[in-house]
């Protein structure tokens, strides 16, 4: 009588735990699963993400010449390189530079230099895309805030910031024409 | 105390029910289009939208703007990208200011708002014997049983009654509060052409651009109804598990005297 | 005791830690964990749970709306319907405040019927009572400078309608107006105002509701019967018993929610709130939410301009005194036969008057109108007062115990002695 007692007390037992445990998970999935609408929404929204590409016209570019466009809330510097830039930049030994990289792997045609414009230091805005700006000593960019200095191919060659200007996702629509983003 | 509870929510049921009623005023109640998404599961016939969309390119946007809609919404409908890129590049929008200080033209983007057909209200009521066109993004949730509201009117023209007096310019529709419409009798017979081959008689362009429009007002009613199906039946297995474990947690409190 | 560390007995040494210097396990513990709570609720007594739960589901998204919401007559509505297509869950996240907003009042109306039901306003509860009421009127402030802020046409016209209420004060009437404004009518200084409060007073109900639950907790609850618990027998603790009784109710009033928020989440709403605010037009029939209907059917019962707006304001305030307009000592409408019926009476007059307030203020509805109302004052002025002294009351439980467990769990006989040490037991 006292044994049967004692196992229906256990079986009442384990079978409330489980159905306790249950109703548990289940509270926490639905508290899991509200909170997700709240911190998805601070993500960027649709009508932000359509304008995270942009469309420019390079025809209008001289040899020598850079534009600035913005691009998600940054400048991008597009410079049209002339020959001596392009030599400049690829007479350069990798073992020379603080963050390795070729000038080929940093365009798509060799006369297009596109970056976005944020110095790697701090976030900045680099100097060197008006003909009358202080270029550096590398005749790239120069970033007035910590003196870094940037080569004709956006590269990092004197200065605090640790890495080169961060080249943007593009392409050619056209000869004339590149997609950013 | 149940059956109060019963009484009061039966009440209450009552009250709420009978609330949206008064708006009706004095047009006689729409007719029902039978709509696939009017009812709680319903989805958006996407072949009716796009021809939807084509009637409200070609007929309505010439006086109604669809302000809060943008060409990129188009491929929600099922648009390939390609089409709407074309659909937005055959528009020209006012961009600017550029480097000299100038606004200037450039063919439409996916980013880019549908286009107005008049800059202001002023214009649009100028251009219109003094009345106002509405915006159309989400007219469908700013009438009363607006789905069928707009396709009752856009095919329920007739010639006034007898002892009915027109206005000035104005056409008879009984379907439009007061009876007496601004807007003429726009769609015809055969007015647009379906790519799809779909006959356009009155009724079917009617029902493919309320479609549309109600799509334009309501975007989220799809997913919004796939996610709440599966609220409501993870409620429903929680709300047994809590009733279960209260079951369980109150009836050793029964078995025991206090 | 005064200076130096709490006594706790929480065992983790962190909590511990925390504990001896700031008490506040023990706190919820003794407040929601063994807190003495009479054993003979109802679901009824699910629904401040329910408000509190409501409270914080419409602060959180409040929260999340303001970061995309623009206070702008120019870009309001359209920063509305952004949130609605281009936010990342923008429409549920608006929608469940929405309709939040509508599931707030029905709970706090259910939960305001069961106080005037069970008589949870009588002594000694009268300032639970009292906050209650202030905690309804703030609510109601804020749920008004809410529905402005999309800046619909029903916005505009009630905000109008609503700020124009003040003008029927004698003399600085205007002038209160034009303040409530900023400006000669309703526009933008006024929708700043309105978005800068709306988001403040959630957070002074947050406060009341505080000291709500604090004045609570010294009294105890009341209770189904309306007699105070004579011993531990007729109590048990708050945990486990009513928070698992209360999950019940939360999940069932969290379906109700989503039905509404999924499937028909502008029911509840005017269609015209999805038209821009246009100041030259007004709608054919303006209506306010369906939760101040049966205070805009008062308004308009009155003939009189400021009659109207001392009614309907009297509608509420009456409630501020009705611990001593009801002179009965029986708590619960259970043993009150004929009160019961006039509680009753009184709320189908409330749900009248809503019915007539959502109607044109054209006959018959202005005399229903105006039949209801003397019916809602008389019930609190003439009433209930006169009741306390002719009503026979039936007669009461001798103990909470006895009337739930019967005679048959007793075995007929005195409680046993060990009974009372049971629930303590268990926390």
């Amino acid at each position: 009588m006292a044994d049967t007692a004692a196992q229906s007390v256990a079986q009442t037992g384990t079978k409330r735990d489980f159905l306790k445990l249950t109703a548990t998970a289940f509270a926490v999935v639905g508290v899991g699963a509200i909170a997700w609408p709240f911190i998805d929404s601070l993500n960027p929204a649709r009508d932000t993400l359509a304008l995270a590409t942009t469309e420019v016209d390079l025809a209008p570019i001289q040899p020598g010449m850079a534009v600035t466009v913005m691009w998600r809330g940054k400048p991008v510097f597009i410079r049209h390189r002339t020959e001596q830039d392009i030599a400049a930049a690829r007479a350069v030994k990798l073992s020379e530079l603080k963050d390795p990289a070729t000038d080929e792997s940093r365009v798509q045609r060799p006369q297009w230099l596109v970056m976005i414009g944020v110095c790697t230091h701090l976030g900045c805005v680099p100097l060197g895309q008006r003909p009358t700006d202080n270029k550096g000593d590398f005749d790239g960019w120069f970033c007035p805030c910590h003196g870094s200095h940037y080569d004709t191919s956006g590269r990092i060659r004197r200065g605090p910031a640790p890495s080169n200007l961060e080249i943007p996702p593009y392409t050619f629509i056209s000869d004339t024409q590149i997609r950013i983003g | 105390m149940t059956r109060i509870l019963t009484a009061l929510g039966l009440l209450a049921g009552l009250t709420l029910a009978s609330t949206p009623a008064l708006a009706a005023g004095e047009a006689r109640p729409p007719r029902d289009g039978h709509f696939s998404f009017a009812h709680i599961f319903g989805t958006f016939d996407r072949a009716a939208a796009q021809r939807g969309f084509q009637v409200y390119k070609e007929v309505c946007a010439a006086c109604h703007s669809m302000r809060l809609l943008s060409f990129r919404n188009l491929l929600e409908i099922g648009l390939s990208e390609q089409q709407v890129r074309a659909i937005a590049a055959s528009v020209e929008v006012t961009d600017g200011p550029n480097e000299e200080g100038q606004m200037f033209q450039r063919p439409g983007r996916l980013s880019d708002r549908f286009p107005s057909p008049f800059p202001n209200e002023q214009a649009a009521r100028a251009a219109n014997n003094g009345a106002y066109p509405p915006d159309l993004s989400v007219i469908i949730k700013a009438r009363h049983n607006g789905a069928n509201y707009v396709y009752s009117l856009l095919t329920g023209y007739q010639d006034p009654p007898p002892g009915v007096q027109l206005g000035d310019g104005m056409h008879y529709n009984p379907y439009f509060p007061g009876g007496q419409i601004a807007m003429a009798s726009v769609l015809n017979e055969g007015q647009v052409e379906f790519a799809d081959g779909t006959p356009a008689t009155v009724d079917q362009m009617a029902r493919d651009v309320v479609t549309f429009l109600a799509w334009a007002a309501e975007p989220e009613t799809e997913q919004r109804r796939r996610m709440g199906i599966r609220v409501m039946i993870f409620l429903a297995v929680a709300g047994v598990l809590a009733y279960g474990v209260k079951r369980r947690v109150w009836a050793e409190l029964k078995t025991k005297p206090a | 005791m005064a200076i130096g560390l709490h006594k706790s007995e929480i065992k983790n040494p962190v909590l511990r830690w925390v504990d001896e210097r700031l008490p506040i396990f023990t706190m919820l513990h003794k407040e929601y964990g063994t807190f003495p709570t009479p054993r003979n609720f109802n679901y009824f007594w699910n629904f401040g749970a329910l408000a509190m739960i409501n409270l914080l589901i419409m602060i959180a998204t409040g929260v999340f709306l303001a970061m995309h919401y623009t206070p702008h007559t120019a870009y309001a509505f359209d920063s509305v319907e952004r949130i609605m297509r281009d936010v990342n869950y923008g429409w549920l996240i608006r929608y469940v405040h929405m309709n939040g907003a509508s599931m707030f009042f029905i709970v706090v109306y259910i939960h305001i019927f069961r106080g005037l039901y069970y008589g949870s306003y009588k002594a000694p509860r009268e300032l639970l009572w009292m906050l209650g009421v202030v905690i309804f009127l703030l609510m109601m402030a804020t749920a008004f400078m809410g529905y402005v802020l999309p800046w619909g046409q029903m916005s505009f016209w009630g905000a109008t309608v609503i700020t124009n209420l003040f003008s029927a004060f004698p003399i600085i009437g205007d002038d209160i107006v034009t303040l409530l404004w900023g400006g000669f009518s309703v526009d933008n200084p006024t929708l700043n105002r309105f978005f800068s409060l709306h988001y403040l007073l959630p957070f002074v109900i947050v406060g009341v509701v505080f000291l709500h639950v604090a004045a609570l907790h010294v009294t105890g609850s009341n209770n189904p019967l309306g007699i105070e618990p004579k011993g531990p027998q007729d109590t048990i603790p708050f945990h486990p018993y009513y928070t698992i009784k209360d999950t019940v109710g939360i999940v069932v009033y969290l379906m109700v929610f989503a039905f509404l928020v999924f499937f028909m989440p502008n029911y509840l709403g005017h269609p015209d709130n999805y038209i821009p605010a246009n100041p030259l037009s007004t709608p054919a029939h303006i209506v306010p939410e369906w939760y101040f209907l049966p205070f805009y059917a008062i308004l308009r019962a009155v003939p009189d301009k400021l009659g109207g707006v001392v009614l309907m304001f009297g509608s509420i305030l009456i409630w501020f005194f009705l611990p001593w307009l009801d002179t009965s000592k029986v708590r619960s409408m259970r043993f009150r036969p004929i009160a019961r019926v006039a509680l009753l009476l009184w709320v189908i007059a409330f749900f009248v008057l809503m019915y007539c307030g959502s109607k044109p203020a054209e006959q018959p509805y202005v005399l229903i109108s105006q039949i209801a109302t003397a019916y809602y004052f008389a019930y609190f002025l003439v009433i209930l007062p006169a009741l306390g002294k002719l009503e026979k009351p039936l007669p009461l439980p001798e103990s909470i115990s006895r009337a739930v467990l019967g005679e048959k769990a007793l075995g007929g006989g005195p409680l046993p002695a060990s009974a009372a040490a049971m629930p303590m037991e268990k926390a």
